[in-house]
């Protein structure tokens, strides 16, 4: 029993589980704390891969099976490990009426990837927003975090030759 | 914290800052960060620095001024608003503190853009540094807090916000004050307040640009909250795409505890509260309040059958007060001038004002707060300055993917919440997306579709069906392959999944559709009669932006 109750050690030396176990600790170890748990992970390493589901259901004391749940439902957790780069077009509907489609369109015909995926090389991710709350500024793009504003398909090119080229 | 330290505060802020004799003010709003503002600002530092006028030259971060598409903003204490400031004006633009203003960035203020605005809600916007509680103390920030603490008693709390006439500002419009009452009677030992900041509609950033430029005046009206219902913990529900949403939260939070107005026994009163966030993971049905508190308990964000109602067993099951961002933010000037004065704005029904999102099609793009009443017209071709490039006016979209499309005829037509119901649409939570004639309605309605699929938590089956099915039909009409019988089919699903489905989500996902339906019949009949499409959307290869 105490070996059920007793917390697990960290899946490896890494020193970024630190971060995961010090949000554990500040949710009291509780099922309530999944999702913000599931945040703090995804912050240190990028994704959530299974390893780390299994380290933070146990931690909790949830099952695998509603971790997995919670990290598939949400569209902001992501299992797969992101490129060097990523791109995400804005599909908010101001948007989505001042040509986003057509900024999508031309990005998927230069990487031959669709939303969601990664190059091959590993360069680049493309991705869409639901919004970015930018709608001032439609049609927005977010390069690496950074948010452009009133983005033509001309600029939106240049940009990722940058990424691709290099 | 007493009501004399709290004077203090604004004491010492207020002489610290009439030290100064000039002041440059930046905006340092998401929208103008992302034009580059932060250089501005700090190019605008070191200017002052190399003057040496940093003794009575002020150069100070605030939150949004409201026009968006014209960032960076900057304002300046000669009473001149500048636009599409850079990095290297700056020295221009401290020259002209002391002079002629620099007539080439002047943003003219005497527009109805400006002028027709009435500042509640926005305030402090443009005005106060939001990562500042002096700042915001010095513009009587939270002395409503501690007037409420110390000289009403709950009831009188309650009361006065429902004087004030005051409705949820989430989209749904129910009385704030009749939801207070009801979470402050029901029985627990154990309350909670939460708020809702999970702005999931596209096409609005009300919340947002709230959250980024007056965080403290949310914290504020959640205090209030729950001192009038009896809560002692609370919930800020934020999405986890508005990082600087939550780093400014997260700063105010910080400061708040630091000088004593959040914790235990604040104003030496038996009333402690806490604040707490919770990110959200982008999921539109989190939006709907069951689901918001099932995501809050960390679960699966979906919604269940109500009552019972969050007020009855909300939270862990305990009664919950749930408002959105807006209506907290509403809280303090009505505490701090009462009921009375808030209800003197707006129409009979619908007090107060609006902050809208005003976005698409139109000149002047960005955040507007306009009393309830106002009509369409006057929003989008006076505020919003008309349509650009001499097109014509189609539609205005409100409410995102629960509310509707309003065609020319519904342009006289008062904005407030009944008056929007009526005409097929919903006053959501304020995005306003503006669409001229080179909008497809099918397109757009089958966008909404798209979203309302997409986002569908998958629980209950008219809604998780439904819309799949919805979709399909529409993504033929615009591939000009539907029939008539698929347009009946439509409209036989229209009805379905208003009255089946389990939540807001699935109940309004027929809105966008139905309004165009009702509106722009002969788009629909010329995509499936006559195989074309009349603004040239559908069936083309995509080009450039237009």
């Amino acid at each position: 029993m105490v070996s059920y109750l007793a917390k697990p050690a960290p899946p490896n030396q890494d020193k970024r589980w630190k971060l995961v176990d010090a949000t554990i600790r500040r949710q009291g170890a509780q099922p309530r704390g999944l999702i913000e748990t599931l945040h703090t992970v995804q912050e240190a390493f990028g994704f959530l891969d299974e390893q780390a589901l299994r380290y933070v259901a146990m931690s909790l004391r949830v099952p695998l099976s509603r971790a997995f749940g919670v990290a598939t439902f949400y569209h902001f957790f992501t299992l797969k490990p992101a490129g060097e780069h990523t791109c995400v077009i804005c599909m908010g509907t101001a948007c989505y009426i001042k040509g986003a489609p057509q900024l999508l369109d031309a990005v998927r015909k230069d990487l031959g990837i669709a939303p969601g995926e990664t190059t091959p090389d590993k360069k680049v991710s493309l991705l869409t927003a639901r919004c970015l709350g930018s709608c001032g500024l439609a049609p927005a793009v977010v390069y690496d975090q950074e948010v452009a504003g009133k983005v033509s398909t001309n600029a939106v090119r240049e940009h990722l030759k940058k990424w691709t080229v290099a | 914290m007493t009501p004399e330290e709290l004077d203090q505060i604004a004491e010492e802020e207020r002489s610290e800052q009439g030290k100064y004799t000039q002041r440059v003010n930046v905006c340092i709003a998401a929208g103008c960060l992302s034009c580059q503002s932060q250089s501005v600002k700090d190019a605008l530092d070191q200017e002052v620095v190399r003057r040496g006028t940093k003794d009575h030259c002020q150069v100070k971060g605030v939150g949004c001024m409201g026009l968006c598409s014209e960032g960076p903003l900057v304002s300046t204490s000669a009473g001149v608003l500048y636009k599409k400031v850079e990095a290297e004006d700056s020295p221009a633009l401290l020259d002209s503190l002391a002079g002629e203003p620099v007539s080439r960035l002047v943003c003219p203020t005497d527009v109805p853009f400006f002028q027709r605005q009435k500042k509640i809600v926005l305030e402090n916007s443009g005005l106060i540094d939001p990562e500042r509680i002096e700042d915001y103390i010095a513009a009587n920030g939270y002395s409503a807090l501690i007037k409420a603490l110390t000289e009403m008693s709950q009831r009188e709390v309650i009361d006065e916000v429902t004087r004030s006439g005051l409705r949820g500002r989430g989209g749904a419009g129910y009385p704030t004050g009749l939801k207070w009452s009801t979470v402050s009677k029901a029985v627990g030992a154990q309350k909670y307040v939460i708020c809702n900041a999970d702005e999931g509609d596209p096409g609005a950033f009300m919340d947002r640009s709230v959250l980024e430029s007056d965080p403290h005046r949310v914290l504020e009206g959640m205090l209030i909250a729950g001192y009038a219902v009896g809560a002692s913990e609370a919930y800020i529900y934020v999405r986890a795409e508005y990082p600087l949403a939550i780093k400014r939260l997260r700063n105010a939070i910080r400061q708040a505890e630091r000088v004593g107005l959040l914790g235990s026994n604040i104003c030496g009163t038996r009333f402690s509260f806490r604040v707490d966030l919770r990110l959200g993971a982008g999921a539109f049905v989190c939006g709907e309040e069951t689901a918001l508190i099932a995501s809050v308990e960390g679960k699966r964000g979906t919604p269940r059958p109500r009552p019972p109602y969050p007020a009855m067993e909300g939270l862990f099951g305990k009664p919950t007060l749930i408002n959105n961002v807006e209506t907290y933010a509403n809280i303090a000037p009505i505490i701090r001038n009462g009921g009375e004065w808030y209800a003197q704005v707006g129409t009979e029904k619908s007090k107060g004002t609006k902050v809208f999102a005003l976005a698409g099609r139109v000149e002047n793009t960005g955040l507007v707060e306009v009393p309830m009443g106002i009509s369409l017209r006057e929003m989008v071709f006076e505020i919003g300055g008309g349509i650009p490039e001499g097109r014509k006016f189609k539609a205005v979209q409100t409410g995102g993917p629960s509310g509707g499309c309003l065609p020319t005829d519904c342009l006289d037509m008062p904005v407030d919440y009944e008056s929007l119901a009526r005409a097929g649409s919903i006053m959501g939570s304020g995005g306003m997306i503006v669409m001229d004639e080179s909008s497809c309605m099918v397109d757009v309605a089958k966008y909404f579709m798209d979203f309302c699929m997409t986002e569908s938590c998958g629980k209950c089956i008219p809604c998780r069906v439904g819309t799949y099915q919805m979709h399909r039909i529409l993504t033929a009409i615009a591939n000009m392959t539907a029939t008539e019988q698929d347009l009946k089919m439509l409209e036989e699903l229209c009805d379905l999944l208003k009255h089946t489905s389990l939540c807001g989500l699935g109940q309004s996902a027929p809105n966008p559709v139905v309004s165009t339906l009702r509106s722009f019949a002969e788009e629909y009949r010329a995509h499936i009669q006559e195989h074309k499409c009349p603004a040239g959307v559908c069936g083309q290869p995509a080009g450039e932006p237009l």
